[in-house]
């Protein structure tokens, strides 16, 4: 066996192993704990949770190719909020009276641009001044937050749309609309990565950008495509929840991006760039929901909830540190 | 010495990595007072042992003896308190720290209430410094010095503990000529103390000029300890790789094709002034002079990462401005770094793909990876190349210096460059790799590729150039060819004496020439 393996094959396959864990854990005390009747591992209930695992997924999906990339998006949360208005008070607005459900796609449209757009700004500060994503996207983060609550102050933006919720609660083959969205997120996310010259090029960046720059790759343009995905996906994910839903309040999405930044590094992802699948980020998205759902079901509640997620973090980026320093040092010989 | 008892002594030391033995019953000793030099190839077993040494690796078996007792060293704490001291290739300083508070990091003299006792500090830092014979004092900040002088705070930290061995990894790989020196000075201080010293280093030159013995390793396996007076380049070269590395002078072999790159009067601010050039196809061009003469800041120009502030630039006889590296390499100019990890490679990437990055824009069919065409050109270099590695996926960052270093040629050669720039061809690559690396540039140069090499080593200029650029201080001095240039009308060159002081072409330099002071700062 070739030295390194062994970790490698542990850290690529650790989140799965973190999820069975979990299936279990849950399942054996939800026995004993659940306030419920039904089992944790229960067909529906897995359902749901991959229906409830959407919105943070799909934004998770975008960042995990951010974050290759060698950045990072703070205000993916305020765009999600951003995007949800748009959609719902767009179908409001007296212009698209006349078109009946067809105001529907519009909408649509018109909640996925504003999103693409938001963060191709984000992209277009930072390529063209060369400030770290970080700082741009905190600031971007206020500021679009800001805009939120510049709509309608405090108070929440609905618009019902029955046409709309009955397509966002319909089925097809056993699965909700919105897992329909998160598995199509995930596989041309994965696409992008693993089989386009972008996605390529987007981990060399990550990797070592000067080397990058050596090649002639323009890193630039590379990086605000990146932003311009995960805009668009956070407008994604706010369309597919809002459909149903109909109602935002200005504080919606908050936190959102320390959701997905959580699940993206429990999958596995380089926090430096460079490394990550769309794969293991699916995993880490799977892990937080059902510890979620699987501490709600024995009882926990959500403070509770915050604290073993934050514990299981860090000590998932202790073990990682280990298996990473023992693979070095087996292969440096 | 014979009478003396080594300081430190490693006996039948053997350790094994999951699948490799990498060491295998190394013996090695060093007396005091002497400075015994520790040879090998790139993963021949030196940084193992030093790391068993340094209680970083337990060994499998085998016992280190400091004086007659043996001892047990189970981490770095406990090595550097039986007095082994390190003074690593990569400095590990707090730039932002002063030098006193370097040298006694973590060990810091206090008055009561905890607080920092500075006058103490700066009095016992001041001593050392005045022992070592630098130039600045105890509250200098580290980060505004030189690195040859953040070395030697390294040095002055090794002093403070009582020192019975000293361990010099690469200590010259970033160092002037001139620095060079008075590091050596400070080495042969250190001897006077009864201090054993190990000295690590590819720089035979240096192993010639300042150490004692030397002992060879290959393969983790203890090759032999000669007398370093009783041997030669040739000899310890051929105990390291089984083989000799040539350096002869380099006649050429085939006829110059057209002009491939013309520079004319090119300035880039402070950088460089006026500097002129030109380059045939199947020729190779090499650059040579002290580090911060501006020879690496004219490649860089040259590929587009730097906007020169005057003068012409003519490709294939056409004025060209270069905007960009990926202009620069759509006109067909190439560049290998000097810095091959952090300017050369994807380390986390594989060989494939490390190879056809530049390309794979061009490779691709609508947005994909085009991973057939990718192979192929793989394979192609591969084999020419011969780079060793177990298959193309293998990460970058697992092979040795010497395959990286054909990696980056492979990726340039793949795209057919008109220019190929090497600065810097074989840092950091051990002796065997070497001189496959300079019979590759001179094959380059044969089959038509104009090939400009910048080099610091100038056996390695000699031997490859057909014509060399001397610099200094972003000038150039004077343009050699390989019939006329001697060591010391290059040396003199590249010290900023003017070429009319210069004996003419063809002549022996004559001996009463004053010695050259490399001015650099």
């Amino acid at each position: 066996m070739k030295p390194g393996t062994v970790s490698t094959a542990l850290k690529s396959g650790a989140i799965w192993g973190f999820i069975i864990l979990e299936l279990i854990f849950f399942s054996v005390m939800g026995e004993f704990m659940a306030i419920s009747d039904s089992g944790f591992l229960d067909w529906d209930n897995m359902l749901l949770l991959l229906k409830q695992s959407a919105p943070i997924g799909i934004i998770a999906m975008g960042m995990t190719l951010v974050m290759v990339n060698g950045n990072i998006d703070l205000s993916v949360g305020a765009t999600f909020a951003i995007a949800a208005i748009v959609l719902l008070d767009s179908m409001t607005w007296p212009i698209f009276a006349g078109l009946g459900d067809w105001v529907i796609p519009v909408a649509w449209v018109l909640a996925l641009s504003v999103g693409t757009l938001l963060g191709a700004l984000n992209g277009l500060i930072v390529w063209k001044t060369g400030v770290d994503a970080f700082i741009v996207t905190l600031g971007a983060m206020l500021g679009y937050r800001g805009i939120v609550f510049m709509f309608n102050g405090e108070q929440p933006t609905s618009h019902l749309n029955w046409t709309l919720v009955d397509f966002a609660e319909a089925e097809v083959l056993g699965l909700a609309t919105a897992t329909w969205f998160l598995l199509a997120a995930t596989g041309v996310i994965w696409f992008i990565m693993t089989k386009t010259v972008h996605g390529r090029n987007a981990y060399a960046i990550g990797d070592n950008r000067a080397a990058a720059v050596n090649a002639g790759i323009r890193v630039g343009p590379h990086m605000m495509i990146n932003f311009a995905i995960i805009g668009f996906l956070a407008g994604l994910s706010a369309v597919v929840f809002y459909s149903e839903s109909g109602s935002v309040n200005p504080n919606d999405g908050q936190l959102y991006e320390l959701w997905v930044i959580t699940a993206v590094v429990l999958g596995g992802t380089k926090i430096t760039g460079g490394a990550g699948s769309v794969i293991g980020t699916f995993g880490g998205v799977i892990a937080i929901q059902l510890l979620r759902k699987g501490l709600g079901h024995i009882g926990a509640d959500t403070s509770t909830v915050n604290l073993v997620i934050g514990l299981i973090l860090v000590v998932v980026l202790i073990l990682d540190r280990q298996l990473n320093m023992k693979g070095k040092e087996e292969l440096k010989v | 010495m014979t009478d003396k008892k080594p300081v430190l002594r490693l006996e039948n030391i053997v350790k094994t990595f999951p699948g490799v033995r990498a060491l295998d019953g190394v013996s090695f000793s060093v007396m005091p007072g002497e400075v015994h030099a520790l040879m090998g190839e790139n993963g021949a077993g030196k940084s193992t042992l030093m790391k068993v040494l340094g209680g970083i690796h337990q060994p499998d078996s085998g016992t280190i003896f400091m004086g007659d007792n043996p001892v047990v060293m189970a981490g770095p704490l406990e090595a550097k308190a039986k007095g082994i001291v390190f003074i690593h290739q990569e400095l590990s300083l707090a730039e932002e720290l002063s030098v006193a508070e370097n040298i006694y990091l973590g060990e810091l003299p206090t008055k009561s209430l905890g607080r920092v006792d500075w006058a103490k500090l700066a009095d016992q830092t001041n001593a050392i410094l005045k022992k070592l014979n630098v130039g600045f004092d105890a509250n200098t900040r580290v980060g505004d010095l030189s690195i040859a002088n953040q070395q030697m705070v390294e040095i002055a930290r090794a002093l403070t503990v009582d020192a019975k061995a000293v361990i010099f990894d690469e200590p010259t790989a970033s160092l002037t000529d001139s620095e060079k020196v008075v590091l050596f000075d400070v080495i042969a201080d250190l001897q006077e103390t009864d201090v054993g010293i190990i000295y690590i280093s590819h720089r035979m030159e240096e192993i010639f000029k300042i150490t004692n013995r030397i002992t060879v390793l290959r393969d983790g396996q203890y090759q032999g300890t000669v007398e370093t007076a009783d041997s030669t380049e040739e000899s310890v070269t051929q105990m390291m790789i089984g083989r000799t590395l040539d350096l002869s002078r380099t006649t050429s072999d085939h006829a110059l094709g057209d002009m491939a790159l013309e520079v004319r009067g090119l300035s880039c601010g402070k950088l460089y002034q006026d500097v002129s050039f030109e380059v045939r196809r199947g020729e190779v061009l090499g650059f040579y002079g002290l580090v911060g003469a501006g020879r690496t800041e004219i490649a860089e120009t040259l590929f587009g990462l730097r906007t020169p502030s005057a003068g012409q630039i003519l490709l294939d006889g056409k004025e060209v401005h270069i905007t960009s590296p990926s202009d620069a390499i759509a006109r067909g100019i190439s560049l290998v770094p000097e810095d091959r990890k952090g300017q050369g490679l994807i380390l986390g990437m594989n060989c494939r793909d490390n190879m056809t990055l530049p390309q794979i824009d061009a490779l691709k069919s609508g947005p994909f990876v085009a991973e057939k065409a990718e192979s192929k050109i793989f394979d192609t270099y591969f084999k020419q190349l011969d780079i060793r590695t177990p298959s193309w996926k293998q990460q970058v960052g697992n092979l040795s210096g010497g395959n990286q270093q054909k990696i980056v040629i492979g990726k340039w050669l793949s795209m057919h460059p008109k220019v190929l720039i090497v600065d810097e061809p074989t840092r950091g690559i051990d002796v065997g790799s070497k001189s496959e690396i300079h019979k590759l540039l001179r094959a380059l140069a044969s089959k038509g590729y104009a090939v400009i090499v910048i080099s610091s080593e100038m056996p390695e200029v000699l031997h490859v150039s057909d014509r060399i650029v001397s610099m200094y201080s972003g000038r150039v001095m004077r343009t050699f060819t390989s019939e006329e240039v001697t060591e010391d009308t290059l040396i003199q060159a590249i010290s900023g004496i003017p070429a009319k002081q210069v004996p003419d072409a063809g002549g022996v330099a004559g001996s009463d020439r004053a010695t050259p002071v490399p001015l650099h700062s």
